[in-house]
């Protein structure tokens, strides 16, 4: 039930007002929003986030000649998601669990802002730093709320603000709050994992670990918990690894991705498109799959991409308008909407016959994509239907423009540096309703 | 059960009067063998302070045996060297016939309570500690894992994440040996400790005595157990949870 409901990041921005105020932290770092991003309204809370950077990290398991990890170095700049994938037993675990000290390292330093962990008590910094994994990470003794405060009890937090903290969280992540007395047995799979993300907030960390977050859940609700997330992170803002072995989530989820082989090698660190474009090498290129060009229609919206224009016309209008119209349109057919403008069909050529437009269609106005489609779901619904054409719709359902399979190759030939990352995606559409 | 001559040593050492007078209430109850209810309804009350009795010899030993054994396992649980060897000793000492683990400790500690109660105690001690530590053991290493990822020390995994976890085992662990203490506090009176037992003894031709003084130890092993289920089910609300 609950899990149809959104992120409560799209239902307006006053609630999240006070949420992050709940730990006050000594350098509260300001994040500059991506270029792409709307202006944030001014009343957003300035979010924390850390910077995270590892310089050589090397790990040798005692008795092993091989280094699990091994030299690894890459920046996570504040309020990015880093997403470490590669094949089982490459070494992102290793790596994600050098950063809490959870495993020592053996060489190389690993800085949050810019501090070294190695100076940190190991409990007082994974206090600082949420911690998720496969949704069997819930205690199964404490109730949701019970989980959720363990991190703010550690830390001392008094009553009162433990319990206002957890409330906010389950709202936060769409759960009711009487869910907050039940046990982890009682909920759901996609219910747990939102447990899970609170929990790993409770704290307000700066900087969040997550291993396969979404590897216990089935293929639906994983692409919605997903999505959610994504959201979440628009709003929320933290730096967050994030491990997985599945390269489509990788590529979903990552502002940039760290493409581990064997050995704990870094392989490639570059953006979801920059990967997808230009992979360093044949094991980047075998790895991402050699349908990468398909891959990167799921990096961008139909709302980023160039659209034909169509000349709109309304039943009743001069037909002499609308053939000037049609002069200017990428596409000789007119298409006729309502009076809201949302689409009708593709107007025939003897409803132009006469001296104003008539409603004589010629084919139906399907399939209709919308904006927030990502390319590759629209892709699919133009093969699907005849026209290889298809009017674009906004959120209310007015005519927007028209995507052709023409428009998609066009966008296919765009940049990688153009194409937005999955947060700076996800921030747009958030800032938009 | 051995030949009661074979206890002979033991025997010697028990008080004069040890079979008491109830040997002679045999001939107050001549008919069906022995067995009348009417008698023990109207003799129930001279087994109220062997109940007493039992009932300390039992609880007194289970919650020593729970310290003990708890402490054990969580030593063990720390440092894995000493599982081992606990669990050999432990073992070694539930195999112990209870008439030969009570006259090695006549000598040393006498006759009397304290030394039923060791007794009891060192049986208790493998039920518990191997459940506490199948129970610790059970705990999924993934818990471990995100308590450890979270902060939590290893002090606090182990009061708040291992040890809650581990509590229906526990409590299992001790509902066994709280039924099985009930039994083996039947041999308390070679200790002088009294108990049950000590009647069913006195006058083990008597089936009226036999079997009021049985009746009375299966009824305090029931309520014994119950009452440690009762306790589970009040630390444990979790475990009914039902899934949705
Ligand atoms: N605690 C450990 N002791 C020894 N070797 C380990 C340990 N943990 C992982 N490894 C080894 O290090 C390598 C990387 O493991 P891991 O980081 O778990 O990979 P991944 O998460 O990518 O599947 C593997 O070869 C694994 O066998
Ligand atoms: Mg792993």
């Amino acid at each position: 039930m609950a899990e149809s409901l959104p992120w409560p990041g799209r239902m307006g921005q006053s609630r999240h007002l006070h949420i992050f105020d709940a730990a006050p932290r000594a350098e509260l770092r300001e994040v500059t929003a991506p270029q792409t991003a709307p202006s944030p309204d001014v009343a957003r809370p300035r979010p924390q986030a850390a910077t995270l950077e590892l310089r050589s990290a090397t790990k040798r398991y005692p008795g092993q000649d091989e280094a699990a990890v091994d030299g690894l170095s890459l920046t996570v700049p504040a309020g990015e998601i880093c997403v470490l994938v590669g094949p089982s037993g490459c070494g992102k675990t290793t790596a994600m669990r050098m950063v809490n000290r959870m495993i020592e390292i053996t060489e190389g330093d690993i800085l949050l802002d810019d501090r070294s962990v190695r100076d940190r008590a190991p409990a007082e910094l994974r206090r600082e730093i949420g911690y998720a994994i496969q949704q069997i990470g819930l205690f199964p003794h404490l109730t949701v709320a019970a989980n959720v405060a363990v991190v703010p009890r550690l830390l001392g937090w008094d009553r009162d603000r433990i319990d206002a903290r957890v409330r906010e969280l389950l709202q936060l992540v769409s759960l009711d709050e009487g869910t907050g007395e039940r046990y982890p047995a009682q909920l759901s799979g996609g219910q747990r994992q939102r447990v899970g993300v609170a929990r790993a907030l409770a704290a307000d960390p700066p900087l969040m670990l997550m291993d396969e977050p979404f590897g216990a859940i089935d293929p639906i609700n994983r692409e919605r918990l997903q999505n959610e997330f994504l959201r979440l992170q628009a709003e929320i803002r933290k730096t967050i690894v994030f491990v997985t072995h599945d390269i489509d989530e990788a590529i979903k989820m990552g502002d940039k991705i760290a493409i581990l082989q064997e050995g704990g090698i870094l392989a490639q660190f570059a953006s979801p498109a920059e990967l997808l474009m230009y992979p360093a090498s044949p094991f980047v290129e075998d790895f991402v799959g050699s349908d990468r060009a398909l891959k990167r229609l799921a990096l961008q919206r139909v709302r980023d991409i160039d659209l034909w224009k169509a000349a709109v016309v309304r039943a009743g209008e001069p037909v002499a308008d609308v053939r000037k119209k049609l002069e200017d349109a990428d596409l000789d057919i007119p298409l006729l909407v309502d009076d809201h403008g949302r689409p009708k069909g593709w107007l025939s050529e003897r409803g132009m016959t006469g001296e104003r437009v008539r409603e004589e269609l010629r084919s139906p106005a399907d399939p209709i994509v919308e904006l927030d489609d990502i390319l590759r779901d629209a892709l699919s619904d133009l093969l699907g239907s005849d026209t290889r054409y298809g009017p674009v719709v906004d959120a209310d359902g007015r005519v927007a423009g028209v995507l052709s399979m023409e428009a998609l190759s066009h966008a296919l030939s765009v940049p990688a540096e153009h194409i937005p990352t999955p947060s700076e995606l996800a921030a747009a559409t958030d800032g938009d309703e | 059960m051995m030949p009661l001559a074979s206890y002979a040593p033991a025997l010697a050492q028990l008080d004069d009067n040890f079979f008491g007078d109830r040997r002679n209430a045999v001939n107050e109850c001549p008919g069906n063998n022995g067995l009348c209810p009417g008698w023990i309804f109207d003799n129930i009350d001279q087994y109220l302070s062997p109940l007493w009795e039992h009932v300390l010899l039992s609880i007194v030993p289970l919650v020593l045996g729970f310290l003990v054994a708890t402490t054990l396992a969580l030593l063990a649980h720390r440092y894995k060297f000493l599982g081992t060897g606990f669990l050999a000793i432990v073992s070694a000492l539930f195999t112990i016939p209870s008439i030969a683990f009570y006259l090695i400790l006549l000598n040393v500690t006498g006759r009397g309570f304290a030394t039923a109660v060791i007794v009891l105690t060192a049986y208790t001690l493998v039920l518990i500690y191997r459940n506490v530590q199948t129970g610790l053991e059970e705990v999924p290493r993934e818990m471990v894992d995100v308590a450890e990822g979270m902060g939590l020390t290893r002090r606090q995994i182990l009061f708040r994440v291992e040890l809650p976890m581990a509590l229906p085992t526990i409590f299992a662990g001790l509902r066994i040996a709280a039924s099985s203490t009930v039994g083996i506090a039947g041999f308390a009176f070679f200790a002088g400790a009294g108990g049950l037992g000590q009647e069913i003894f006195a006058a083990p031709t008597f089936r009226g005595n036999v079997v009021a003084a049985s009746v009375l130890m299966i009824l305090l092993a029931t309520v014994l157990e119950l009452a440690v289920l009762a306790v589970q089910r009040s630390f444990t609300p979790w475990e009914r949870a039902v899934s949705t």
